[in-house]
């Protein structure tokens, strides 16, 4: 087995990956190596032709393979060696990492460091137990964008979404433009889980129907899709008998979530948060592990690419720091706490003594929309640290803010952020 | 085209007739409506080679499965099928009711012959399987149970019937029986007719229908549907042994069971219905499955989440509940093997073996001198997972193809998956190709290999993506290219939904 050695290995070379290792070759790093599974850089962004990517990073409107396209030329100037086609089987504890393509069979790479970047994936009809027949024509929603977007096929004429997630919706236009007839869009929640923008621009301007607290009850069909039952759903979001409609289709699109891809994270005995289900991090997203860092859909699902590539360029960063023997030996860690009403917040800890960032970036998502809030920042002793005022947060919107560090002192060992209400004070 | 034996039905029970008679010097002709071998009752259950335990020894199906459990570790080792035994299996029980009807099993695995079963205390049982529901307070262990790929063993008693000249046709249904001076003549297919000295029929759900084309019959199949729940292979620990409910008067009791490939199996239920094609789940049924069994035994395991697929499957039960194994009564030539319920998948070497005898006796004139140049197995699949790093370097230098990862989540190669559209029993769809290579068996369902698997078919057997099908027929997974459908001439309906 051909053996190679490497000061960091990035598995996948979507945006993450792509973000993360530039930022550690400009702070240092020699010898870098993208692993990517695919024949080509850039991830799902290939498949993402729609545009509204960029507008915070780049401030300019850019689709999806126009903003890998800006990665991968900055990639190409610099001497990260990159192997497509490229499947990590295995991460080591003895930081070997276990890969394999066409070309070189098995490999072996030893690193010093390594960036997990293999993004995520959607959840299925299979996870939620819908129930009835199982013919053809029920797939993901990204699925059915490759077949258009990559393979130039369509995969129906009647299309149902079930889920109002971002794919599902962009793909409600993208079919729309095709001549596909796209019936509604059921969501079980009383809210859309998708971006407000893409609610508007891919519902409301073609006149598809948007179902909120509705799901679909049973799929019909032998060969391939003939029809869905949909229901109303009440609180608890079961369905309420007798709201029961059948809607004839070809085609039943899921937009149902998208879970975190680490088979290799769990593997390796990664720390996992059961909420995200990616692996608990630190402010620089260290793991568990003092070198394996993580970034973008693998660690928590993101909303907007620009997010992945900010979160990716902290680790980049940070494993460029460890590499070249800029990280700080000692830690004391602060832990991060959440009030019920926030789904998730990310760092789930940070580092007291890091003293090379000014401020530590959170990212956190809400459980349930809401208007006129702000939230609150408190340490271990009560103190408030800061508010953060918002007038809209829904769950579907990540909401990212920074925590300046002079407010830690040597006596924080924790701080909890919680959401309160605007007028109540 | 002629034959001399002319088998219905390519589940599990027509496959092992096939292989079975493959030894003889005879021609073997299988017929199969579906795309695919194992498209029935043999692709939609427990996966478990029963011990017999459970299971009346007096009746034919348990003097069978009795008979096959001896046989069957040395046949899945000629054919290369993946078979894990004993694993064994505990019974559970929460009430006093329960240790009564365990009792009983007891006795009746005891008269089976089966040894080193044992009745758990409280303290024994959890000892056993930590996991389980502290209040199960009853078990019965018994050492004997095993569990089975039923895909890869049809495939691969059909695969060994075919390298050995028999001859399997797919996608060919029988229409009707020709008979003549009372005896059978041969039959009518889709795809022509076939002149036979011997019909065997192994028509599973529809044994009833095909014996009817050559007689008046006495029995039905009464399809019997049976809903599971397919967990992701991360809960495969939370136990150590196939575990059974309670039995109750009409049941063995639900199982939750490991599959050969590590997945965690939990089911089903039993309702009687009359439509042989309704494969459907309902969320009542599931609910009941989960809320009585799954939960009950062990509640940890999600309703939801790390579900892989759920799915139902129909037991094709005669209504007098045990095999009928039996040359027609007027026609001579034909033999039905009908009422294959549980444990159908356990017995079908015994029941192959029984229907060698009917045949010798149907038809004198058969040659059953061995058949020249026998092979007793096949070549193995290349499951690269399994190999050691090493050996897989080695097979990828000779063919990149196992070098490509296609389905992430199970780690499976194009090079795999091509070869398995190429066997003796070709894969010619993306859920053959799930059932022999598990791409797109694993957490995304599909969802990232699915178009590549499709892409492979389309390429490998030179057909247009749009021709592709998920299990054949015209299940299409594709509609038309793009812009063809806005070219499209003529009204159509654009209409939504609206409540």
């Amino acid at each position: 087995m051909k053996k190679l050695a490497y000061d960091l290995v990035v598995i996948g070379g979507g945006p993450a990956g792509l973000a993360s290792a530039l930022e550690a070759k400009r702070n240092g790093v020699k010898k870098i190596l993208i692993c990517e599974r695919a024949p080509y850089l850039g991830g799902i962004l290939n498949q993402c032709i729609h545009n509204g990517f960029g507008l915070s990073y780049f401030k300019e409107e850019l689709t999806g393979p126009e903003y890998a396209e800006r990665f991968i030329t900055e990639v190409e100037k610099t001497d990260i060696d990159v192997k497509l086609g490229t499947m990590v089987l295995e991460i080591l504890e003895d930081k070997q990492i276990i890969a394999v393509n066409r070309k070189d069979g098995m490999f072996i790479v030893e690193t010093k460091a390594t960036i997990l970047a293999m993004g995520c994936r959607e959840r299925t009809r299979g996870a939620l137990t819908i129930p009835g027949e199982r013919p053809a024509g029920v797939m993901t929603a990204g699925a059915a964008q490759n077949y258009v977007n990559l393979e130039g096929y369509i995969p129906g004429k009647e299309v149902v979404i079930l889920g109002s997630g971002d794919i599902g919706l962009i793909m409600a236009r993208r079919l729309t433009l095709e001549g596909v007839n796209v019936k509604g869009v059921l969501e079980v929640m009383p809210y859309s889980t998708g971006l407000v923008r893409n609610k508007v621009q891919c519902l409301d301007d073609f006149g598809i129907p948007l179902l909120l607290s509705h799901t679909i009850t049973e799929i019909h069909g032998k060969d391939r899709v003939e029809g869905v039952t949909i229901a109303a759903v009440d609180e608890k979001l079961q369905p309420i008998e007798g709201t029961e409609q059948y809607i004839s289709c070809d085609t039943l699109l899921l937009s149902v979530g998208l879970i975190p891809e680490n088979e290799l994270t769990n593997k390796l005995g990664c720390e996992m948060d059961r909420v995200t289900k990616g692996p608990i991090v630190n402010e620089k997203r260290i793991t568990n592990i003092p070198w394996v860092f993580a970034c973008g859909n693998v660690l928590h699902v993101h909303d907007l690419v620009d997010n992945v590539t900010q979160e990716a360029e902290i680790a980049g960063k940070a494993a460029a720091a460890l590499i070249t023997g800029k990280m700080n030996d000692e830690e004391k860690i602060v832990e991060v706490t959440h009030d019920k009403n926030i789904g998730y917040v990310l760092p789930q800890h940070f580092d007291a003594l890091n003293n090379q960032d000014k401020v530590v970036k959170f990212f956190l998502r809400v459980k349930n929309p809401d208007e006129d809030i702000k939230l609150v920042v408190k340490d271990n002793s009560e103190k408030v640290l800061m508010n953060v005022k918002k007038s809209i947060v829904e769950p579907g919107t990540m909401i990212t803010f920074n925590l300046p560090r002079q407010f830690v002192t040597k006596d924080t060992s924790s701080i909890d952020i919680s959401i309160a209400r605007e007028q109540a004070e | 085209m002629k034959t001399d034996v002319l088998i219905i039905g390519g589940g599990v029970i027509g496959a092992s007739i096939a292989h079975q008679l493959a030894k003889y010097n005879m021609d073997i002709i299988l017929v199969e409506k579906a795309s695919d071998v194992c498209m029935g009752t043999s692709k939609a259950n427990s996966a478990m080679i029963h011990s017999g335990f459970n299971i009346k020894g007096d009746t034919l199906k348990g003097k069978l499965a009795l008979e096959a459990n001896k046989v069957i570790k040395q046949l899945c080792d000629d054919l290369s099928v993946g078979y894990i035994k004993p694993l064994g299996s505990i019974t559970v029980g929460f009430e006093e009711s329960d240790l009564e009807r365990m009792k009983g099993t007891f006795e009746n695995g005891t008269k089976n012959g089966i040894k080193g079963m044992k009745l758990l205390n409280q303290k024994e049982l959890h000892e056993m399987e930590p996991n389980l529901n502290p209040e199960a307070k009853y078990g019965l262990y018994e050492p004997e149970t095993g569990i089975i790929n039923p895909f890869e063993f049809t495939v691969a008693l059909a695969e060994n019937a075919v390298i050995n000249g028999a001859k399997v046709l797919l996608e060919t249904e029988v229409l009707d029986v020709m008979v003549e001076n009372k005896k059978v003549k041969g039959v009518k297919t889709n795809k022509g007719d076939i002149e036979t000295k011997v019909i065997i029929n192994a028509a599973g759900l529809y044994a009833d229908k095909i014996a009817n084309m050559v007689e008046d019959i006495d029995f039905e199949i009464k399809p019997r549907k049976g809903e599971y729940f397919l967990y992701d292979k991360k809960w495969r620990g939370i136990l150590n042994h196939p575990i059974y409910s309670a039995p109750t008067k009409v049941s063995k009791g639900m199982i939750i069971v490991p599959t050969v490939d590590g997945n965690l199996l939990a089911g089903s239920n039993a309702e009687t219905i009359d439509d042989t094609t309704d494969l459907a789940t309902s969320s009542k049924a599931l609910n009941g499955i989960y809320g009585n069994t799954i939960s009950h035994l062990f509640p940890q395991l999600p309703r939801m989440g790390d579900v892989i697929t759920t799915f139902a499957g129909l037991r094709a039960a005669s209504t007098n509940e045990d095999f009928i194994i039996e040359p027609a009564k007027t026609v001579a030539g034909f033999i039905n093997v009908a009422g294959i319920q549980s444990p159908g998948l356990t017995s079908a070497p015994a029941i192959a073996m029984m229907v060698e005898g009917l045949v010798r006796e149907a038809d004198h004139d058969l040659d059953f001198a061995s058949r020249p140049n026998y092979e007793k197995g096949r070549q193995a699949p290349v499951v690269l997972a399994d190999l050691p790093y090493e050996e897989r370097t080695a097979l990828i230098e000779k063919n990149p193809d196992f070098g490509e990862i296609v389905c992430r989540c199970e780690s499976i190669s194009k090079g795999e998956i091509k070869k398995a559209i190429h066997r003796p029993i070709p894969a010619t769809n993306i859920d053959a190709v799930k059932r022999r290579v598990r791409a797109g068996m694993g957490r995304c369902q599909g969802g990232f290999c699915g178009p590549k698997v499709l892409d492979i078919l389309s390429e490998e057997l030179k057909i247009s993506p749009l021709e592709v099908t998920q299990k054949g027929d015209k299940s299409f997974v594709l509609a038309s290219r793009n812009k063809e459908l806005s070219l499209e001439e003529g009204d159509r309906n654009y209409e939504k939904i609206s409540i």
